[in-house]
């Protein structure tokens, strides 16, 4: 509710800064807080410094941040999930520390406690989880499918850079004003205007408005990509499991992403116009805020989960020489899964008071996701079994999901059950819980997503020896971390306390601390990795292509691939389409003829976009009205404007096209074929040896 | 033999007589009927917010205070001719008339979708007058959730109908432009059927059981 009179901006003043508390009582909590600030800050200034020493302007404007082609809008999408994820991580280890310091208050105030796991979890799902998901279908899909581009590249375009303008809210919140301390789930009444007058909470529901819009627009893109865009020959039924898992997740995306742009909307009016749709008083009802935020949020984590699942299912294959097992079998349950989540979005309230009739049924339906999930979990035990198993990074990230999540996968069915719920919910338990299935899940699966199409993006393999390593931290700093909080949660210990007085769960928490610490080396160990990779580059090119024995498409073109992708469309007639190529010695034709090839031209408008709903989301957490009319109205005359553009699209001529592709089948002709035992060697130019002898 | 399909989505076609136009609206069309699906799972929520907050009025003014069926009924002829209108832009493009009718029969839908949209704010300021403001209650904020949403995208078709009308202009008959004349007719018909859910459920249901 806006109730000050308010000056040129709005309510921003001195005291929004978190400097301005530090020089007023400089205390443990304020130098914290102003320590993340400061970070935020001078990670501007050196990018920016970095930019213009190595005057890069020009290049990064020229071959990102206008461009339209799926491959670099992949790319931008995972580097910023990972700039996303290091302060991510960073706010976990506070919060350990935190809890960690013994019975008593910590060095943290209960607000700044409030204010971290808030955004650790905002941070996670929508600027973690759903930008490196979507970082890296953006790379592959149209590679698997053999397409050229997504079926629109600037609406992808415009994706990106409304996740991205969000996600910087959630940067610019460390350093003007504070965040929302409701949750990431953010729950009216207390996130009001009656209990929450300033402004966290509307960094939070701009936030999610704004990613909401761009993540909806990418689930429509990939959807009608698989849809539409499939090579000739291409049927459902012979679609990469990955493209499955894709195809699942954008229609997750499209029925689940609206109910939480409803619940964050209504919430907006109810606090800006004094509307009354969550608030305690005068016909206001906080359970619709609830039912609609889990109708989205339920979904959610499968639309993360249902990717890595595919992830795997691509990279079980692969390393075992076999064709996917049960492929069918996982069509299915991958579909089941996607509609079932639909089903059971109450088990995250059963504590709320319904009936213990509806409680019941949704407990049922919760524990039926269960089958599908374990038919999976046997149909890629069962794609190992008697394969040619290579025991290679993304190998053993599958390998640590399948025995973790399954541990995180039972204690769900757990939590599934009403009577038990009642006992742990709101306890250390759930978080356990949720994170066995969110980092075993969805991001070991994404990292080893990274791992396995690194060369294909790059056209060097990263460095396997720093891989194992950080195959090796995260899963320990997994299970320190986590596999404790079940013990803890099971003792009482409520989820969100940034103060406890029990000294039973001391031990839990310093065992939970030294993990969070090892998390954090493995973090970095990834980033060695890929310095290292970045340093040794010379030795592991793999311009051929295949430098793993690839079995779908987009192993079957250059690393990296050009900008069109495929030279000649393909036409495919196997569900593993490269593998029965290389088989039946029919890998790598000449084609007789070229076509011009039309690809997406450069463009500014996601840029601009980018900054103008930046602006515009400030704007409004800040009561600066005239600034907010007038980013919306140039909002929607940049969009008016680009739409008088006529020529969108780029041709590259046949000729080109028919040089580029002849160098590149000459130098796979010069590449050694190679053996799968040899595959981290540097004899490893990405030619694969066709297997005389199949797994069976 | 298997016939080439001439009706590769759903709504009316542009057919052969534009071959490349045709082909090349396709994907664009479905991707829309996509959005068409998300948008529509916004007002289905809506509209379930509407229902269970009908009895939410907490002494305020209900539906037989503030309903004025006939306005409603003035908007809802206003509204179902416009899609007939845009329907016809839609088939004069199809069969190739000139492309004044196309830009004729735009006017015609402008004015009635302008039109519905001075009447509906009229109702709204009706409301206020007898203090049916969203301030007032759960069931108000609903109402005021729901149908000047509906209304909003009224007002984008609107900006579309005139951005697009110059752009015939401008731009010609492109593929591109014909492609957007046929999302804009299924925006348009997107916006009648919400409307006959808005007089079914809000003023029907709110005054049968508000």
């Amino acid at each position: 509710m806006i109730t000050q009179d308010q000056g040129f901006f709005g309510r921003l003043t001195w005291d929004s800064f978190p400097v301005a508390a530090l020089i007023r009582h400089p205390g443990t909590n304020e130098i914290v807080a102003n320590a993340a600030a400061a970070v935020v800050v001078v990670g501007v200034v050196v990018v920016v410094a970095l930019l213009s020493w190595f005057r890069l302007w020009g290049p990064l404007w020229r071959d990102w941040l206008t461009s339209a082609d799926h491959k670099k809008i992949g790319i931008m999408y995972v580097v910023f999930a990972v700039v996303m994820l290091a302060r991510g991580v960073l706010e976990g280890v506070v919060m350990r520390a935190q809890q960690a310091a013994g019975p008593g208050d910590g060095f943290l105030a209960a607000e700044h406690f409030a204010e971290l796991f808030s955004t650790h979890g905002t941070i996670m799902i929508f600027f973690v989880a759903v930008p490196f998901v979507f970082g890296i279908a953006n790379y592959v899909v149209p590679l698997m499918i053999g397409a050229r581009d997504v079926a629109f590249p600037v609406m992808n375009q415009i994706s990106l850079g409304l996740t991205v303008s969000a996600g910087m809210m959630l940067m610019v919140s460390l350093v003007v004003g504070e965040f929302s301390t409701g949750g990431w789930t953010a729950y009216p009444p207390y996130t009001g205007a009656a209990f929450n007058p300033g402004v966290g909470p509307d960094y939070w529901i701009w936030a999610i408005v704004v990613s909401g819009i761009g993540t909806t627009l990418t689930g429509i893109n990939f959807a009608v990509t698989i849809y539409k865009l499939r090579a000739p020959g291409m049927t459902f039924m012979r679609l990469p499991m990955y493209c499955w898992t894709i195809i699942c997740s954008s229609i997750l995306i499209v029925f689940a992403m609206p109910p939480l742009g409803v619940a964050a909307l209504l919430l907006a009016a109810d606090r800006y116009l004094d509307f009354h749709f969550f608030t305690n008083d005068l016909g206001g009802n906080m359970m619709n805020y609830a039912n609609l935020f889990w109708l989205f949020g339920h979904p959610e984590v499968y639309l993360l989960v249902l990717p890595a699942y595919g992830i795997y299912s691509e990279v079980f294959a692969t390393f075992s020489a076999k064709r996917l097992y049960g492929y069918n079998s996982l069509v299915i349950a991958t579909m089941s899964i996607a509609i079932l989540s639909f089903t059971v979005w109450l088990h995250h309230f059963f504590t709320m008071g319904q009936s213990a009739l509806i409680n019941a049924v949704f407990g049922i339906a919760t524990m039926l996701i269960a089958i599908p999930t374990g038919v999976k979990v046997y149909d890629w035990m069962a794609t190992l079994w008697r394969g040619r198993i290579r025991f290679s990074v993304p190998m053993l990230y599958g390998l640590a999901f399948l025995m973790l999540f399954v541990i995180g996968g039972l204690s769900g069915v757990i939590l599934a059950n009403p009577t038990v719920d009642y006992q742990v919910h709101n306890t250390l338990f759930l978080v356990a819980h949720f994170h066995n299935v969110l980092l075993p899940g969805v991001l070991f699966g994404l990292l080893a997503a990274y791992n396995y199409w690194f060369p294909k993006a790059f056209g060097f393999r990263l460095n396997e020896g720093w891989g194992r390593v950080s195959v090796a931290l995260w899963t320990l700093g997994f299970m320190l971390t986590f596999l404790p909080l079940y013990f803890v949660g099971l003792l009482g210990m409520p989820r969100r306390s940034f103060s406890w007085e029990d000294p039973d769960f001391h031990p839990y928490m310093i065992v939970a601390l030294i993990g969070a610490l090892v998390v954090l080396g493995a973090l970095l160990s990834v980033l060695v990795q890929l310095w290292v990779s970045i340093r040794d580059r010379d030795r592991t090119r793999v311009p051929a292509g295949d430098p793993w024995d690839g079995r779908t498409l987009e192993w079957s073109i250059p690393a990296p691939p050009p900008a069109y992708n495929f030279a000649i469309i393909p036409r495919v007639s196997d569900r593993d389409e490269f593998a029965a190529a290389k088989e039946g010695g029919a890998a790598y034709p000449s084609p007789a003829a070229y076509e011009d090839i039309d690809i997406p031209r450069n463009t500014g408008i996601g840029f601009i976009l980018c900054v103008l709903s930046g602006v515009w989301m400030f704007a409004l957490v800040w009561w600066i009205w005239w600034l907010a009319i007038l980013a919306s109205v140039l909002i929607i005359l940049a969009i008016i404007f680009w739409s008088f553009d006529s020529s969108t699209e780029l041709t590259i001529p046949a000729e080109e096209v028919r040089k580029a592709h002849e160098a590149w089948l000459e130098q796979v002709r010069q590449a050694p074929a190679i053996d799968r035992d040899d595959e981290t060697t540097s004899r490893n130019r990405g030619l694969a040896r066709p297997d005389l002898e199949p797994a069976t | 033999m298997k016939r080439a399909p001439t009706h590769s989505y759903p709504g009316i076609n542009l057919g052969e007589r534009h071959a490349s136009a045709h082909k090349a609206t396709e994907v664009v069309t479905f991707g829309f009927w996509v959005f068409l699906m998300s948008d529509l799972v916004y007002f289905g929520l809506m509209f379930a917010i509407y229902i269970t907050m009908i009895d939410a009025q907490a002494g305020g003014p209900g539906p037989h205070e503030l309903f004025d069926l006939h306005s409603i009924f003035a908007q809802t002829l206003i509204l179902l001719t416009s899609s007939l209108t845009v329907g016809l832009a839609m088939l004069a493009l199809k069969y190739n008339l000139p492309r004044v009718r196309i830009v004729f029969w735009f006017a015609v839908t402008l004015v009635l979708g302008l039109s519905f949209l001075v009447l509906e704010v009229r109702d709204f300021m009706a409301m206020a007058e007898k203090g049916g403001v969203p301030q007032r209650s759960g069931f108000l904020s609903a109402f005021f959730g729901l149908v000047p949403l509906h209304g909003l995208h009224v007002a984008a078709g609107c900006l579309w109908l005139i951005v697009l009308g110059i752009q015939l202009r401008v731009m010609g008959m492109t593929d591109r432009i014909k492609s957007r004349v046929v999302r804009l007719a299924l925006f348009w018909h997107f916006l009648d059927l919400i409307w006959i859910g808005i007089i079914t459920i809000v003023y029907f249901g709110g005054l049968a059981y508000g």
